[in-house]
């Protein structure tokens, strides 16, 4: 079965979105990264969606949703690589994904994992 | 009832006798009009004109000269099309555009009074031909004319609508989009998607919106401006709303809009400095200098 990898740099999970997302890999992606993130112990998330050209209300509302789920296991979420087009839909569609973090490039997104969890070991 | 026939008009005949005549007529005609521009066009230039378009004129009418909507006229018409067009961009008046035509009537007038001599019933009939189908194409110069005008309208208003939304680099990692002018729902999809373009372009971490040019700001607006702040935020850049004027201010709080947890500063300045900080910058003053 098509699984979206995730993959484990420290104390964070990093998952690039590379392709289209559909209902059943959604689910699958939420079960594999709620599991990983207990089993890790991960304090971060890193989500890459610099691949995504077309978003719709679904895919914008599962990554609030895993963002949530996260936050429930004490991960911080980072979405990064937002294309433009896609941000003004999000934005159109009512979606502005409040409560996620959000960075323009991958390395942006780690350095301010990094520092959310140097703040909260502070 | 007795019906008329169609009696074929004599024009076409006239004008081909006549030609050398018209041409003269005609050009003495509108160079002598008040309306004639000689710092915009050649005398040269203007016979050229009248010669193709008494040419056209002669092949068109041998047609009919009741319908100018018809096959046989399209000549005539391209060629007044093309001219209202050249005129209109050479910056004459629909008047001066419209003179070419009308000031035919005269010496076309003064042909027919010549070659029907004694023939008073034909005369007026000819003359009255002639004056509705100048009249027909006396307006659609006219239109011509508009038509080009309004072209000129709109990609200017095209222009202008990329000239006003310009987003500038303040800092590393700053940038400002200095808003002028209402901020309509077309507008804001520019600035949105030239903003957030300039943000991937040059990884800024932080955007200044500067509304000093807005002269008003209704529930509507601020929308536009929300919908803004909240697509940069997607994108990993904070952004700052600057320049709200205490009219504004006292406009948002009556009006109910809940502008949350954007970051709001009265001035530019104001903006500036906290993007500064929040980037990592200080900017200090030296001893003794001026200021």
């Amino acid at each position: 079965m098509e699984r979206i990898p995730i993959l484990k740099m420290g104390p964070f999970l990093l998952v690039t979105i590379q392709v289209d997302m559909h209902d059943q890999l959604a689910l699958t992606l939420q079960d594999d990264l709620t599991a990983k993130i207990s089993k890790e112990r991960s304090r971060g998330v890193l989500i890459d969606i610099s691949a995504l050209d077309v978003v719709d209300s679904f895919i914008g509302r599962m990554i609030a949703n895993i963002s949530a789920m996260a936050r429930v296991l004490d991960a911080q979420t980072v979405v990064v690589g937002m294309q433009p087009s896609v941000a003004i839909t999000l934005v159109e569609l009512g979606l502005p994904l409040e409560g996620v973090h959000t960075a323009l490039n991958v390395e942006k997104g780690m350095a301010l994992l990094n520092r959310r969890l140097e703040e909260v070991r502070a | 009832m007795l019906r008329e026939a169609p009696v074929s008009t004599r024009i076409p005949a006239f004008l081909k006798s006549n030609e050398k005549e018209i041409l003269q007529d005609w050009l003495k005609e509108q160079t002598g009009a008040a309306t004639f521009r000689a710092d915009l066009l050649k005398e040269k230039d203007l016979r050229e004109e009248s010669h193709t378009f008494l040419g056209a004129l002669q092949t068109a009418a041998q047609g009919s000269i009741e319908d100018v909507s018809g096959e046989g006229w399209s000549g005539v018409k391209d060629f007044l099309s093309d001219l209202s067009r050249s005129r209109a961009q050479a910056g004459f008046t629909p008047s001066e555009t419209a003179t070419f035509v009308f000031s035919l009537k005269q010496p076309l007038f003064s042909m027919l009074r010549r070659e029907m001599k004694g023939d008073a019933e034909g005369l007026v009939k000819e003359m009255w031909g002639t004056s509705v189908l100048l009249d027909k194409l006396g307006l659609f110069t006219t239109e011509a004319y508009q038509a080009t005008r309004e072209d000129v309208i709109s990609r200017q208003k095209d222009e202008l609508l990329e000239l006003s939304t310009p987003v500038v680099e303040l800092w590393d990692d700053v940038l400002a989009v200095p808003l002028v002018g209402t901020l309509d729902s077309a507008r804001t999809q520019i600035v949105m998607e030239s903003l957030l373009e300039k943000i991937v372009s040059t990884g800024a971490s932080i955007a200044i919106i500067d509304i000093t040019g807005v002269p008003t700001v209704d529930t509507l607006v601020a929308q536009h401006l929300l919908k803004t702040v909240a697509a940069t935020r997607l994108m990993g850049a904070d952004c700052i709303i600057s320049g709200i004027r205490p009219q504004i201010a006292q406009t948002i709080v009556h009006l109910g809009v809940n502008l949350g947890e954007v970051i709001t500063k009265a001035t530019l300045a104001d903006a500036f400095r906290v993007a500064l900080q929040r980037t990592g910058w200080k900017i200090e003053k030296k001893a003794g200098e001026r200021g």
